[in-house]
């Protein structure tokens, strides 16, 4: 199918001795939000961090099983992570801006590792990085002052614009909403579903409601295993696997 | 009236006791400079920027020791800082957990060693790698150049540096090693989100984020160099006055620390006794003089300047 754009394939993770995931299958969808649901501890987080490499950072870590974007082995020995994560971003759980860095140059940073700016236009890509994350109006007069002076929802799109700058293909999101008040949260949610255009998402969420407002797929992780993926409206309304609807109508979770 | 309770009662204990690191830097001040009023009174300024050190003559000037003092602190600085950071980088980002425990112990257990000891390996050990490996070949093959003039013997400021870069490595490794793990996991995971490599994480985040405690770090080390005497004294070579006036980095000379514990005890008159003791006042004043410069640092230039990559 042409238009999955990663994929995992029989994917184990551990941290130490304890197994994180169990023979993860699921595929990404391009230009699609596909959302991963699931009680604590049930590895969606786990999940999402091993699409970029980043689960490997974690000391105990360990994994095996295929990633696939467009089709190539992310943990083939001749990959270098840094590239995945430049193709794959990451917006976390808690807005992480650079302390130390202003809002211009949080947006900047990833080019600058690059050294694409010599070519690009920086401000033309930190305002449009901005406007893309719906922030720009807010913060114009304000690139100067530190990414950690603005409120915790614009800290979290100032993150999805650090993100969009580098100008991935997926974007990836850890509970990005979790950390956020309900108005916050919405613009997040709207912005999400803007960002699919241009992007692929994966979302991690704890909130189902969330999941059913912002996703076209749904998977739903249970102690490890996926138990159950499909597109977002049948999972809610007609969930096959008695957990996921044990899970959804609140039995449990 | 505030009732006598138990908790006002601790409250005005410790209070007397926070006081006492009040009252000691006042009564040292208070010493040395009612003790160096005669050495002031007979050579003025004189004694500050004068070279001889003569008291046959009664005549005390400090420049080559202050000098001695800044070069030796200077060398051991520029040795010691990369060498620190790069064991606190090491114990922290790179070291397999196994090692990082026993290593972190090492180094602080260095800090242990009493500088007598370091002394001693000065004079037995590095000074003969210094003479052999670094002095002679410099001396022969550029010794038009000033700094590398003379005749080496390996007692001199650069053997003195070395020891001091080495007994600060502990201090300033550890306190940055603090630093270093106290950076948040959330802000180097958002880094290598953006495609950061482990070089880059280290560079640009980790030592942007600790810079002003790893500053703070340093100046604590370079408290340690300016006033390590006994190790110093045992290496520097102790040439007096004059002769002790730096040019070359083989030659042998003097810090303020050394200048006085080599001498005080054999002083023969009032005067000379309160020379070393102006010699002691001129080193706190240095010292204050660093520390406080280093919190006007930490607290303007630092904070103000943002981390950004260029």
């Amino acid at each position: 199918m042409d238009n999955i754009k990663m994929q995992s394939v029989d994917l184990n993770a551990w941290f130490g001795t304890k197994q994180a995931l169990r023979d993860i299958n699921l595929s990404i969808k391009t230009n699609a939000v596909t959302a991963i649901i699931g009680p604590s501890g049930c590895g969606k987080s786990t999940f999402i961090r091993t699409l970029n490499r980043m689960h490997e950072l974690a000391p105990t870590a360990k994994m095996t099983g295929q990633i696939l974007l467009d089709n190539q082995n992310i943990y083939n020995p001749t990959v270098d992570p840094v590239m995945i994560r430049r193709r794959v971003g990451m917006v976390f759980q808690k807005p992480n801006p650079f302390p130390t860095m202003s809002i211009y140059d949080n947006v900047a940073a990833g080019l600058k590792l690059t050294g694409a700016h010599k070519d690009k236009n920086l401000d033309d890509v930190v305002k449009h990085s901005l406007q893309q994350a719906t922030l720009w109006d807010e913060v114009k007069d304000d690139l100067k002052k530190p990414g950690t002076s603005i409120s915790g929802g614009q800290q979290q799109r100032l993150c999805i614009a650090r993100a969009i700058a580098l100008q991935p293909e997926v974007i990836l999101m850890d509970e990005p909403t979790s950390a956020l008040d309900p108005i916050a949260s919405a613009k997040i949610e709207r912005l999400i579903v803007e960002l699919k255009k241009n992007y692929t998402v994966a979302i991690v969420t704890h909130n189902m409601q969330q999941a059913s407002r912002v996703s076209d797929y749904t998977a739903f992780m249970y102690l490890g295993s996926l138990i159950e993926f499909g597109a977002t409206k049948d999972i809610f309304e007609s969930p096959k696997n008695q957990l996921t609807e044990k899970y959804l109508t609140g039995e449990f979770g | 009236m505030t009732k006598l309770t138990g908790d006002n009662i601790f409250k005005c204990i410790v209070a007397v006791i926070a006081a006492f690191a009040a009252i000691i830097l006042i009564v040292n001040a208070y010493v040395l400079i009612t003790g160096s009023v005669r050495v002031f009174s007979v050579s003025g300024f004189g004694f500050i920027s004068g070279r001889s050190w003569n008291p046959g003559a009664s005549t005390f000037g400090v420049l080559p020791a202050i000098l001695g003092t800044l070069i030796t602190s200077g060398i051991a600085l520029l040795v010691g800082v990369p060498l620190s950071l790069g064991i606190a980088i090491f114990i922290v980002e790179m070291a397999p957990r196994a090692v990082r425990v026993p290593f972190s112990y090492l180094i602080e257990m260095l800090a242990a060693v009493p500088s007598v000891i370091y002394g001693l390996w000065g004079m037995f050990v590095l000074r003969f790698w210094v003479l052999d490996y670094i002095e002679t070949p410099l001396n022969t093959y550029l010794g038009w150049f000033p700094l590398f003039s003379g005749t080496p013997t390996g007692y001199g400021f650069l053997t003195a540096g070395l020891i001091l870069a080495i007994m600060i490595i502990p201090t300033i490794a550890s306190v940055s090693r603090e630093v270093i793990s106290a950076v948040p996991n959330s802000i180097k995971e958002a880094a290598y989100g953006i495609g950061a490599t482990k070089g880059e994480v280290i560079h640009h985040w980790v030592l942007s984020y600790g810079r002003s405690g790893i500053f703070g770090a340093i100046i604590l080390g370079l408290g340690r160099a300016i006033g390590e005497t006994m190790a110093v004294t045992m290496v520097i070579g102790n040439a007096a006055g004059a002769k002790g006036m730096p040019v070359s980095l083989f030659q042998p000379g003097q810090t303020l620390p050394s200048l006085i514990a080599g001498g005080f005890f054999d002083s023969q008159t009032p005067l000379q006794s309160s020379a070393y003791i102006g010699a002691g006042l001129v080193l706190l004043v240095i010292s204050l003089l660093i520390n406080i410069a280093a919190h006007v640092m930490v607290t303007r230039v630092l904070k103000v300047k943002g981390g950004a990559i260029e």
